[in-house]
């Protein structure tokens, strides 16, 4: 038992219990961004969202998108290179904040 | 980490209940499963085909089949499949007797069976692009992917580099290119337990990558849903993954996709000439029987075969998720 399991996602939908009306907003939203052809593609989309599902290190979205991201057509060198672009946000994310460091450095006069 | 066996709805009720007309339309297209025997023995492999199959349509049954395409001039299409259809003795005999009668011939072409030696003959097969092109018949081939990963990964190492090569013999003697009339179809279908891309978005997808990757041509994709039945079930089981998949087909049902499912104006044949109404159904032994006694081509009473009910299963879900599914692609 963990606090993960797969089969929680399909319960989902459980959050909606209460305050119904933003639970459907969500959703619509959620829709309307993700599921539609828009000025980006599905398979754009989905390649995003796996690549965020990563980084923000969701197990159910992860294996929701592994599974979007084939059925938009997308392949597995495709859906690596967005988890790399993820890994290397992170990483950059990290070391930018290096200059707050050496900001902080100077102000000690280190 | 277990999961419940969930129960899949009654797909009859779930017809009835988004009123759904599953009824015979008239019958155009005749299909024969011609045999087991392949060259290849894929993951998704409903019909769980092999070098080491045998079944195969008896000269009787070959005969009672242009029999009934001479007597019966409705049904315009002859559709072959297997197995490796090409691998059957009487193959050529049947393609040039039914063109012979004026009617279009599709053959279920899995791409490698011409660089092959027959599995069970050792006799060289690479004379088969031109035997299509002079017979004009329509090639509808799987290729599962525009990259070797995924293509070797469902039909076996090797298969996507001699299916290239197979495509472009295709290509020399006319077959999807412009203006030739030859037509081929490619056929995509997931490599595991999902539902396919939209099937517009892969053809440009295919062509594109095909094109310029290798410089090789087509004239269309078909996007079919994997069935579970029969070795893609066994493999589903094994990984745990059959109800949940089970469960993606029920939720995509499609009510326009279901209208127009393949089995309303087909009948598909086993090798041994009994009917059934469609390949799938087939494969579960699920035939056509009248008053209890089975259909074959032997017996067959077309005008009655129209007032019996088509058979359905769970598997049915397969046909009718997303877009839809059938031997002729997406059916929304």
């Amino acid at each position: 038992m963990s606090y993960y399991e797969p089969e929680d996602l399909k319960n989902f939908p459980k959050v909606g219990t209460f305050k119904p009306d933003l639970w459907e907003k969500f959703m619509a939203y959620y829709q309307a961004a993700t599921g539609e052809d828009g000025a980006l593609s599905k398979r754009e989309k989905a390649l995003i969202a796996l690549a965020v599902s990563h980084s923000r290190q969701c197990p159910y979205c992860i294996d929701a998108y592994t599974t979007g991201c084939l059925e938009a057509g997308a392949t597995p060198d495709q859906m690596t290179e967005a988890i790399h672009v993820a890994a290397a946000l992170d990483a950059g994310i990290t070391l930018v904040h290096g200059v707050q460091m050496h900001n902080h450095l100077e102000g000690l006069g280190a | 980490m277990s999961t419940l066996p969930l129960a899949a709805p009654d797909f009859r009720a779930t017809l009835e209940s988004r009123d759904v007309d599953l009824s015979r339309r008239t019958l155009r297209t005749l299909q024969i499963n011609l045999t087991k025997l392949c060259n290849q023995a894929c993951l998704h492999c409903h019909v769980d085909s092999s070098p080491k199959r045998t079944e195969h349509l008896s000269p009787e049954g070959v005969e009672r089949s242009l029999e009934l395409l001479k007597l019966n001039p409705g049904l315009e299409i002859l559709d072959l499949t297997g197995g490796a259809p090409e691998l059957h003795a009487q193959f050529r005999e049947l393609v040039e007797g039914a063109r012979a009668l004026g009617r279009r011939v599709i053959v279920r072409h899995n791409l490698t069976v011409t660089l092959d030696p027959h599995p069970v003959t050792q006799v060289s097969m690479e004379g088969l692009p031109e035997f299509f092109a002079a017979q004009e018949v329509e090639l509808v081939s799987s290729l599962p992917f525009y990259e070797q990963y995924f293509t070797d990964k469902q039909r076996g190492r090797g298969v996507f580099g001699k299916s290239l090569e197979s495509l472009r013999r295709l290509n020399e003697v006319g077959f999807g290119m412009p203006d030739t009339g030859l037509e081929l179809t490619l056929v995509y279908n997931p490599v595991g337990a999902y539902l396919p891309p939209d099937q517009a978005t892969l053809e440009a997808d295919y062509r594109s990558k095909l094109r310029a990757a290798h410089g090789l041509e087509f004239n269309n994709l078909f996007a079919i849903t994997n069935m579970p039945i029969n070795r893609f079930a066994d493999d589903l089981r094994r990984r745990g993954n059959y109800d949940d998949y089970l469960q993606r087909l029920v939720a995509a049902f499609n009510p326009v996709a279901a209208s127009n499912v393949m089995c309303r104006d087909m009948i598909s044949v086993d090798h041994r000439g009994q009917i059934y109404d469609c390949d799938f159904n087939q494969m579960l032994e699920l035939e056509v029987s009248d008053a209890g006694s089975a259909l074959t081509i032997f017996n067959v009473d077309f005008a009655r075969l129209a007032e019996i009910p088509i058979q359905v299963g769970s598997h049915c879900f397969g046909c009718t998720a997303g877009s839809g599914s059938s031997c002729g692609g997406t059916t929304e």
